[in-house]
């Protein structure tokens, strides 16, 4: 049950977007979800489809892998079509009571529906394609001229690799506590909101209890490891470009053109 | 309780699949001590988590006294008050402030009168042997040992007919191991339950149990008394788990000419057989 949340997991596979450097993909996220907001026009959405169908193609994961990380965003996604689709005033379509639906609310839920849709697929290709390691490699490397004005890089990308590991860890977990309630009778289905909140009480506790001891056995192991921070540290797989990497930044650049050109100049 | 061909895969069309139980068929009888062994990642957990129906079999029946628990009417909230399952680390699981409301968690969601969710929660400590004196405490603060009791209480408190203990000894030290595993068959007795204990330790088991089914990659590999599993011992190294170390002994000592029992399991059977071999003139 648990099992399902796909958010922040690596899946392993050999492929090329698996192989490509950290930086590039964070780059190239960075670029896709700002063009997921520039494009307006069916020109635009097309383009926005056919990289993020390449993308997931390319990256050999499943795609029922990728569609079960939508369930989480469900509801989000419900509520802010349903805002847009009442609350956008424009032309009425239909009109019931104080409620009306006007041709400009329905464009607009429709696209920012989609947005968030591949919002979410386009970011867990990364995640899913990327080891935790890699991913915080990168984000930390990227990052770095930032250090000179005080900022904590290194901390900031240890503490998201360390949350990123723990994912799955607490996932587990979860599901155990929660098989061992169920074994003693506990029932975390049926009931009203304030009821089901109380069932959770023997679901929460051990799982806090637990993660904390996990928090205090991982500062000890790195404490022992005589673990100080980042200053000096050194890495036994530096990140190095590749010719891939330099291929992929082209694509990237291409299609963010792209997407600009296709906002100017197709109306 | 019957097992019919209970197959089970993981994450199945990922890449982690895995095919955890292959046509499993056992058959269950009332009041057994049994033993199940196995490697790390072997289907021990797997199998008995279909027991009490948390997990449920992709294909394959189970039967619990003669229904089929995989009816569509069946109350399988029933079936897990009956064959209660002591997890892995089941301290972990503990929440309540006090040790007694912990042991009550499990008979107050049977919807019991509250006298009787009392009185089987002091039952059950009492037959975990935890102190009295220790009931009000909160269950953070005692020992490992004693938080396990508290924990396989709470699973006792139920008033299973079978229960399922996952690795029980697991991080207990050796004087805390042999007081668990003598209060489990002590409960046995008192409470006349079946009594299904998991390990991969076979000096743990090899005491107390009076049939051991090895399981190896997701099947039954040898299913017996301990002396019919563990004369295979050559079989069970192969798949990397080993006999007691009193099996090797007496073997060893067979070799070496003195006509002892090579089928001795416990250390008290295999010191009266070297006793007899040795005193023959």
């Amino acid at each position: 049950m648990l099992r399902d949340i796909t958010i922040g997991q690596y899946y392993p596979a050999d492929s090329v977007i698996h192989k490509l450097d950290p930086r590039v993909k964070l780059f190239a996220t960075l670029l896709y979800v700002i063009s997921l907001f520039i494009f307006e026009n069916w020109v635009g959405l097309s383009l926005v489809t056919l990289f993020l169908i390449g993308v997931i193609w390319l990256s050999k994961v499943p795609v029922s892998y990728m569609v079960k990380g939508l369930r989480a965003i469900v509801i989000i996604l419900i509520i802010t079509a349903l805002f847009n689709l009442f609350l956008t005033p424009g032309t009425a379509l239909v009109e019931f009571g104080i409620f009306k639906i006007t041709r400009e609310g329905l464009v607009s839920a429709v696209t920012m529906a989609i947005r968030l849709i591949y919002l979410i697929l386009g970011t867990s290709v990364v995640t899913l394609a990327t080891t935790p390691n890699r991913l915080t490699d990168g984000l930390e490397k990227s990052l770095g001229p930032l250090n000179k004005i005080r900022i904590p890089v290194h901390e900031i990308s240890m503490m998201m690799s360390i949350a990123l590991r723990f994912v799955p860890i607490l996932v587990e977990e979860t599901d155990k506590i929660m098989k061992a309630q169920i074994a003693r009778g506990a029932d975390f289905e049926s009931g009203n909101v304030i009821k089901k909140a109380k069932n959770m009480i023997p679901l929460l506790v051990p799982l806090f209890i637990s993660a904390f001891r996990r928090a205090n056995d991982l500062a000890m192991a790195m404490e022992a490891r005589c673990y100080h921070g980042g200053k000096g540290r050194t890495k036994m797989k530096p990140l190095k470009y590749k010719k891939r990497d330099g291929m992929a930044y082209l694509v990237i650049f291409v299609y963010f053109a792209a997407i600009i050109l296709a906002r100017v100049f197709v109306k | 309780m019957i097992l019919d061909k209970v197959n089970y895969t993981y994450s199945r069309d990922t890449a982690y699949e895995k095919h955890a139980l292959k046509d499993v068929s056992l058959k269950i009888e009332d009041g057994q001590f049994i033993g199940i062994i196995g490697h790390t990642g072997s289907g021990k957990s797997t199998l008995i988590q279909h027991l009490n129906g948390l997990m449920r079999a992709d294909s394959g029946t189970i039967f619990f006294n003669g229904e089929n628990i995989y009816d569509k009417d069946y109350d399988i909230r029933a079936l897990r008050a009956k064959v209660g399952l002591v997890f892995q680390y089941p301290e972990h699981q503990l929440f309540e402030t006090t040790v007694f409301k912990d042991v009550c968690f499990g008979p107050g969601n049977q919807k019991l009168p509250s006298e009787e969710v009392e009185s089987r929660a002091s039952e059950a400590l009492r037959a975990a042997g935890l102190p009295e004196h220790l009931w009000q405490q909160s269950p953070f603060e005692m020992s490992g040992g004693q938080k396990r009791r508290v924990a396989i209480a709470g699973v006792l408190a139920m008033k299973p007919q079978m229960l399922i203990l996952d690795e029980p000894t697991a991080g207990l030290d050796p004087k805390g191991r042999d007081e668990i595993l003598d209060q489990v068959a002590k409960m046995r007795r008192d409470l006349h339950m079946t009594v299904i204990l998991v390990s991969h330790s076979m000096e743990d088991v090899a005491n107390y149990v009076d049939r051991l089914i090895v399981m190896n990659r997701g099947q039954v590999m040898l299913d017996g008394t301990p002396r019919q599993v563990f004369s295979h011992y050559k079989e069970l190294e192969a798949v990397g788990l080993a006999a007691p170390q009193v099996t090797y002994l007496m073997h060893e000592l067979r070799k070496a000419g003195l006509p002892v029992d090579v089928d001795a399991t416990t250390r008290d059977e295999a010191k009266a057989s070297i006793l007899k071999a040795v005193a023959r003139p």
